[in-house]
Order: structure tokens, then C-alpha cells, then sequence
């Protein structure tokens, strides 16, 4: 392994049109902005299909958590075929669940209930971030 | 599927490193409500036995990464509206690869072009100027889904 820092890449199902994908994509957002920019590293999941080879590096290049919206893991089956098989895979519905957070409806303009949850989404990734990098 | 039944499907490239990815969703969203704001219209003129048949569909484009078969089924026999955010064209690329062949592909840096005073900032939130651009391409957007239903009615 190279003397480079790692990142670890994140993966978000950006599903427009459940309120899940929505939360999936503004907490990955929060992680690489504010809760650990410079640590990760991201790729918009459509690019494995318009892209090129450099793309499909992405899950061997990366160690990479994918983040989907709903149990139909376009993310984490997504990448799993088109890239490299993804080190941890997240589902906003379950982690809301496990924090007992109702799920939210909102497709845009969250409110504070959906800020909230992308919030605590947000947390879980950093933390599998955290984990994935303390064992490199 | 029978042609009163047809749909504009909408697909939104989402992409998350740019604003203009915001802009593509938010478009979509806009689209989708504003087509739908119409359909209500034509409940009302139904009674007045004018038909105006406008129905779009908003469908992850993630489906499309899995050739999800309802996804797959949906663009095969609908007219479809890509919406993308750079000139990667994920949107556009991701249905040709799943077979889609009546597709309107539209990049949201070309609306920018046209109103170039609205600067879209912001990804996980998009600022008001993105949200103003991207009601107004829905705008244009929502004429191209009279013309796409209309010559399904026609190739009838």
C-alpha cells in the first residue's frame, strides 16, 4: 500500500423518488463537507454505466460504503456488479429503524424531521468510515 | 399498456458533485409536480369533455444500474425525459443501455445558458437561484411532454 492517506469512497443510491434516496444523498453529503472531508471520497453511482474504466476503479481503488434508500440496494448491487465489491453496505430505512426514527416522507425541502434523520444516517457512515480506516 | 395509459417517464441524473446535478433533480421534481398540478386541471375540464392527457412518472435512476425489470418495462413503452446534470450524460446513457428508445435528452447546463443570472450553488441544498432555474426549465420541460404524448396518440 502506497504512503498516501486513505479515503474511503462513499456510494449514495440518490433515489429521486423515495424519500430514502433523498436522505441516502444529503447525509453522504454532510460526511464529505463537514464530518470527514479530506477522509472520503465519492462517485455518482449512474457513472459506472457512462463511464469508462477509470469509473469502474472505484470499489477496488477505494474501500467503498454504499448507502441506498429502500431494500432494493441499487447501490449496493450496483456496485457490486459494475465496480468491486463494496466493504460495508448501509440502508437508510434500517438505520433509521434501529434509532427508532419514524421514516421520513419528504422528497425535497426537508424539514427538520428529515434533517434530523440525514443527520443520524450521516453519523453511521462516519463511523463505518472511522472503522474502515482504523483496520487499514 | 394502452395509450391512454402512457407516461412520460422522467429521469434525473441526481449527480452528486455538482450543483447542476441538483438542478436535474430539482427539474424532475418540478416537472413531475407541475405535469401533475395539470393532470388536476383536467379532471376539471373532463367535466367540460375537454381531454388533456398529461401523466409523467419520476423513477430512480439508480434502477437503471441494476436493469431493474419494472424500470426497464417502464422506459421500453413510454416516452422518456433524461434530464442530466454535466456532459457525462448519465442519465441519457444509463436508459440506452437499458433499451429505452423514445428518449428527449436534456443537459441542465444548457438552461443555465439561457439564464445565466440564475447561478446554482449548493448540492445537498440546492440556493434559490438553482431552485428558480430549475422551475423554469420544468417550465419549457412540461411543453415536451404535451409533444411526447402527443405522438404517441398519433403512432396509435
Amino acid at each position: 500500500m502506497s504512503d498516501k492517506p486513505r479515503k474511503v469512497g462513499i456510494i449514495s443510491c440518490s433515489g429521486e423518488a423515495i424519500p430514502g434516496g433523498t436522505i441516502s444523498r444529503v447525509a453522504c453529503r454532510k460526511v464529505l463537507e463537514e464530518l470527514r472531508p479530506g477522509k472520503s471520497v465519492t462517485i455518482c453511482l449512474p457513472l459506472f454505466i457512462a463511464g469508462g474504466e477509470e469509473e469502474r476503479m472505484f470499489a477496488d481503488l477505494f474501500p467503498t460504503i454504499t448507502v441506498d434508500g429502500c431494500e432494493k440496494r441499487c447501490a449496493a448491487l450496483g456496485t457490486e456488479r459494475l465496480s468491486g465489491k463494496p466493504t460495508k453496505t448501509l440502508i437508510v430505512r434500517q438505520i433509521l429503524k434501529e434509532k427508532g426514527i419514524p421514516p421520513t416522507t419528504k422528497l425535497r425541502n426537508l424539514g427538520p424531521e428529515e434533517k434530523v434523520a440525514a443527520q443520524e444516517v450521516a453519523e453511521e457512515i462516519a463511523a463505518a468510515i472511522d472503522e474502515i480506516l482504523a483496520k487499514e | 399498456m394502452s395509450e391512454q395509459s402512457k407516461k412520460v417517464a422522467v429521469f434525473a441524473c441526481s449527480g452528486i458533485g455538482k450543483s447542476l446535478g441538483s438542478v436535474a433533480r430539482e427539474i424532475g421534481y418540478e416537472l413531475t409536480e407541475r405535469v401533475k398540478k395539470k393532470k388536476k386541471k383536467k379532471k376539471k375540464k373532463k367535466k367540460k369533455k375537454k381531454k388533456r392527457p398529461h401523466t409523467t412518472v419520476l423513477t430512480c435512476s439508480a434502477l437503471l444500474v441494476i436493469n431493474d425489470p419494472e424500470a426497464r418495462k417502464l422506459i421500453t413503452e413510454n416516452p422518456v425525459i433524461a434530464i442530466d446534470g454535466c456532459v457525462l450524460d448519465c442519465a441519457k446513457k444509463s436508459l440506452e443501455a437499458n433499451g429505452a428508445k423514445n428518449v428527449r435528452a436534456y443537459q441542465s447546463i444548457d438552461f443555465f445558458k439561457k439564464h445565466n443570472h440564475l447561478k446554482p450553488e449548493g448540492i445537498a441544498e440546492l440556493n434559490e437561484a438553482g431552485k428558480k432555474l430549475a422551475a423554469l426549465a420544468a417550465d419549457e420541460l412540461a411543453g415536451v411532454v404535451d409533444e411526447l404524448l402527443a405522438e404517441e396518440v398519433k403512432n396509435v
